[in-house]
């Protein structure tokens, strides 16, 4: 605040994103070595304060939305076009978004010990109707996002089977937690054989403390995309510095920074640079993803049939 | 006969020694200064507090060690001597059995004794619906149940007016004339002790001057008694 | 006590503090809402696991504190102190203790596999119950202790020349003590559970155990419904107060766990009863202290590897904490009347995340939320402490004002002197023990941050979240150790330092 003509750029983020263990503060001081400003992250509930906020909003980007609420996003109307070139991403879909820009990607995946845990299931069928007594712990979808990712992979899976395959894989789940932190907790504390997590999750094992036990259960029914999203505020004081970051987040720097970051894989970079144990990293073949409506559509009805399932 | 010989207990930061000559049958006075160990020689006898030494025999028999209720005494509190949430009659009755039903016999039996204190037509209420008076007329009523050979007595009546704290006292006297009871009565008024005790006992902290006649000892105080009793 | 006036303020203060985030949560509604089975079904569950909880916590009381009132052994008093630590955990904390304990790979499942006995699951409804009752066991114990403490020794000695065995003497002696206290005990339990989140969100199993809270939770963070948020809100806050006036109505003057190291009065009891007594402390503290020894031994060695951020967190969550325990005794003293602590009760009646969005909507147009959120902290760890610091205060503050209102009418003491000279040092010790209590509930709370949020200026709690939600789960198990040393260290100073001279 040394200089008081520097531009501030105000990003709503969520806490993990701009913690000391994510990847916001190494973003910021990349970001600043560029562009003569200073990049001020506001952490808490990023959409849910955008939406009490309205037109009056403090931000002028706002990053790590996810796919599931970018049709209550785009309701609100505050959003601009980002105007970057979406050719640049790597994504394993097509995205062609001209609001919501993603920066990371990874799918959700169930992670298991192997060392403790012989006879891992091959394939999600296998691990619905296995008589095994697995246990899983996964998240609600009523108050998590993987947890509603989960339902959205179950139904994209299963389709109009996918009541029974949750009445299926009821007995074999230990119990369903608020948030990811708890799950992956009780998973670690060795109180279930698996948990509902992401594909990329065995990274941050393998790099950060060398433990290769960890490992991802890859389906060939496929796995379900999940995307973290930016997006410029139409009201935005500083239109040209938002752009700028918008388009800072595509370059190899920002992107660079997400794999041992944000421990999920860069929107934008091809896999061919990404950090060696992310190359060697089992990744699914088929992904599977709803577009924005097709998820509202089927939300509702599949947390009821959730709900229903797991309440027998 | 009670024998007091060398009683000590030890509370926190003061050692009681009571030594007394063998009590017979008749009403004792217990005055001194609070503090002095009135309260902690009742509870001594009554069983509430250990020993470190000494013994207490009733008959030539050594009831130190018994358990309150085994010994031939039977106590009265300055307060709380009646369950406020009995009727009258079941607080008597509990100096009988603790069972819920009474025969015909006890239930005969506890109608007398409330009859001897005056209450036979009290016995279906609570203690808060009775007068002070009434009050201890009936903790007295259970007194006579239990029957004891020993009666305590620590400030029952103190709280009562002059008239009714006299009553309660002829009808002590009365009763333990009757039944040859040994009553020892702390209080605080030497005129308690005039009107029905034959013997007081001086107690000046932690230690006791034996029993001597009530009014002798009235009439001609040592040093410490007139310096307890004041300007009369 | 105080003057009128300021009585009157400080009801209206707290009144305004909780019902006007909630009007301005319903004025963002967009259209109007209606309840369907599944808010049914959370309701008629919240309800029913507050009821057992509070049910099984108060029974299973009875024998601890009858075992604590009449047995004296050494260490006796450091047991009935850390009685207060379950209270005082952070919920994350707690689980985790739990779960080292009768998880599926707890000690208890390793002993009965060895048995050969199977396993047993904490997960589902059975986990909540164990949950809640590990929270509140030491709470009813606490109030129940009270209650044998105060028995009148003359009745106790009574029962004792009477040859009371153990039956009659808990039929004349404990049984009508326990009638007046084991209501209200049990009523201020309810509540407590009725606002549990976080606890039937883990062991709860899925969503057979969905609570009202939960349902909040869902309709601001994720349906953006606040018209059902507020509604939901308002439901939980009705279902608490009428829980929490059952409760008034049936509290005497017993104080939450005042009074613990009189006098003790010898109980004569035969060998099988002590042994009893015994074997009933050594099962509820190993219950009670076992989940928090493990984390203790398997979390310990980390604490001195954190990094400095967690330690400077933990610094500012201290210094909140005692912010927020001088905002709840300030505000507390003038609420000290029977209406006050009606009022007071509010604060573990109104559902946090309707409180924050609505303080959010009312700062919004005025300031950057973000700017004020360590205040906005302060006051909601303040209220939401507010109603048991009064439950705490308000018998001592009557039996005072009763004992000495003529003479200090008499000295012709006025508000200020009568403060200074006669309730302040009367008052030291509920004072010591209820700001013990405040300053560790402060500790383990997050707060209103869902909103406001804090990058820079985490507090200790939200640093172990983020320790969490960045896969270093053992870091977090020593922050919630540090956490777990903070909070009852705190607890312990202030009660100490209310029994000081006192």
């Amino acid at each position: 605040m040394a200089f008081s003509d520097t531009d501030v750029l105000t990003v709503y983020a969520p806490d993990y994103f701009a913690s000391e263990w994510g990847p916001g503060p190494s973003i910021e001081a990349a970001f600043e070595k560029e562009c003569d400003c200073d990049l001020q992250f506001e952490t808490g509930d990023v959409l849910a304060r955008i939406i009490l906020e309205g037109s009056r909003t403090y931000a002028d980007v706002v990053i790590g939305l996810n796919t599931d609420v970018t049709k209550k996003a785009r309701e609100t109307d505050l959003f601009a076009p980002h105007g970057q070139d979406y050719s640049k991403l790597t994504l394993p879909i097509n995205w062609t978004d001209d609001v919501f820009l993603p920066f990371n990607y990874s799918h959700t995946a169930f992670i298991y010990n192997a060392e403790k845990l012989s006879n891992a299931p091959a394939s999600f069928e296998e691990l619905v109707s296995s008589k095994e007594k697995f246990s899983l712990v996964i998240q609600d979808p009523r108050s998590s996002i993987s947890g509603l990712a989960l339902i959205l992979w179950i139904k994209a899976v299963y389709g109009d089977r996918a009541e029974s395959a949750w009445e299926k894989l009821a007995p074999k789940i230990l119990t369903v937690t608020r948030g990811w932190s708890e799950s992956y907790g009780l998973f670690t504390e060795g109180e279930a054989d698996m948990v509902l997590s992401y594909t990329t999750s065995p990274a941050y094992h393998i790099v950060a403390e060398g433990d290769r036990t960890k490992k991802a259960l890859i389906f060939p029914e496929g796995h379900y995309l999940m995307m973290e999203l930016a997006a410029k505020l139409e009201g935005t004081d500083n239109p040209e510095l938002a752009d700028d970051f918008l388009a800072f987040i595509l370059t190899d720097t920002f992107q660079n920074l997400i794999p041992t970051g944000n421990w999920s894989l860069p929107a934008a970079l091809p896999k061919s640079e990404w950090p060696k144990d992310f190359k060697e990293l089992p990744l699914p073949s088929k992904v599977l993803f709803y577009s924005e409506d097709e998820a509202a559509s089927l939300r509702d009805e599949a947390i009821e049939e959730w709900r229903r399932a797991l309440s027998k | 006969m009670l024998e007091i010989s060398n009683l000590m207990a030890t509370n926190r930061d003061f050692t009681l020694l009571v030594d007394l000559p063998p009590l017979e049958p008749a009403i004792y006075a217990l005055i001194g200064p609070s503090g002095g160990g009135k309260s902690t020689l009742l509870a001594l006898l009554a069983g509430f507090q250990k020993l470190s030494s000494g013994q207490i025999l009733w008959s030539k028999r050594n009831i130190s060690n018994d358990p309150p209720a085994k010994r031939p005494i039977a106590i009265l509190f300055q307060e709380n001597n009646l369950f406020p949430h009995l009727s009258v009659e079941r607080n008597v009755a509990l100096a009988l059995t603790t069972q819920k039903n009474l025969s015909p016999q006890q239930k005969q039996t506890i109608n007398n004794a409330l009859d001897r204190v005056g209450l036979a037509k009290h016995a279906a209420k609570k203690p808060s619906a009775l007068s002070g008076g009434q009050q201890s007329r009936a903790a007295l009523a259970r007194v006579l149940l239990q029957d004891k050979p020993i009666l305590l007595l620590d400030e029952p009546f103190s709280a009562l007016g002059p008239a009714l704290k006299q009553d309660m006292l002829d009808l002590v006297s009365e009763i333990a004339a009757e039944k040859q009871t040994t009553v020892i009565m702390v209080t605080h008024d030497v005129l308690d002790a005039k009107r029905i005790a034959i013997k007081t006992i001086f107690m000046h902290t932690g230690f006791v001057e034996p029993p001597k006649e009530t009014a002798a000892l009235f009439s001609s105080p040592s040093e410490l008694l007139s310096a307890y009793l004041g300007k009369t | 006590m105080a003057p009128r006036s300021i009585q009157i303020t400080a009801c209206i203060a707290v009144s305004a503090f909780v019902f006007l985030p909630i009007i301005f949560v319903w004025r963002e509604a967009t259209h109007s809402t209606s309840f369907g089975s599944p808010e049914w079904s959370a309701l008629r569950f919240t309800i029913k696991q507050a009821f057992f909880s509070a049910f099984l916590s108060v029974i299973l009381a009875v024998p601890l504190a009858r075992a604590l009132a009449r047995t004296e052994f050494r260490g006796r008093n450091l047991v009935v102190m850390l009685l207060g630590a379950p209270f005082i955990l952070p919920v994350i904390v707690a689980v985790l203790g739990l779960i080292a304990v009768f998880g599926q790979n707890g000690v208890l499942n390793g002993i009965l596999m060895f048995l050969g006995l199977g396993k047993i699951s904490i997960y589902g409804f059975q986990g909540v119950l164990l949950a809640h009752v590990f929270f509140n066991l030491p709470l009813a114990t606490r109030m129940l202790l009270f209650g044998w403490q105060s028995l009148p020794n003359e009745r106790i000695r009574l029962g004792q020349s009477l040859g009371f065995g153990a039956w009659p003497r808990f039929r004349f002696i404990e049984f009508p003590m326990l009638c007046k206290i084991a209501p209200s005990a049990f009523a201020i339990i309810f509540v407590i559970c009725l606002s549990s989140f976080a606890v039937a969100l883990t062991l709860g199993g899925g969503p057979k155990s969905t609570t009202i809270e939960l349902a909040i939770y869902q309709a601001i963070r994720f349906d953006f419904d606040f018209a059902a948020a507020a509604l939901l809100g308002l439901m939980q806050l009705t279902l608490s107060m009428t829980a929490a006036l059952t409760a008034l109505s049936f509290a005497q003057n017993d104080v939450m766990g005042l009074g613990l190291d009189r006098p003790f009065v010898a109980v004569s009891r035969c060998l099988g009863e002590s042994m009893l007594d015994f074997v009933v402390i050594l099962f509820f503290v190993g219950f009670l202290f076992l989940p928090l020894l493990l984390l203790l031994v398997q979390g310990a060695s980390g604490i001195w590897d954190l990094p400095g951020s967690v330690w400077s967190a933990a610094l500012r969550s201290i210094l909140i904490a005692l912010g927020a325990t001088g905002i709840c005794l300030v505000v507390a003293l003038p609420l000290a009347t029977r209406v006050g602590e009606l009022v007071a009760t509010l604060g573990i009646a109104v559902s946090p995340l309707v409180l924050g969005t609505g303080l959010f909507l009312i700062v919004r147009p005025y300031v950057n939320p973000f700017d004020i959120a360590v205040i906005v902290t302060l006051c909601v760890n303040a209220l939401m402490s507010l109603p048991f610091v009064l439950r705490i205060l308000r018998p001592e503050v009557e039996t005072t004002q009763r004992n000495f209102a003529n003479l200090s009418e008499a000295l012709r003491l006025g508000p200020w002197a009568k403060l200074r000279w006669v309730l302040l040092p009367r008052l030291k010790r509920p004072i010591g023990f209820a700001a013990g209590l405040t300053a560790a509930l402060s500790m383990g709370d997050l707060g209103v941050i869902a909103l406001f949020g804090v990058a820079e200026k985490a507090t200790l709690p939200l640093k172990l979240y983020q320790l969490m939600g960045s896969y270093r789960m053992d870091e977090a198990a020593s922050a919630a150790i540090l956490l777990l040393c903070i909070s009852v260290g705190l607890f312990w100073i202030f009660e100490k330092w209310g029994q000081w001279y006192a």
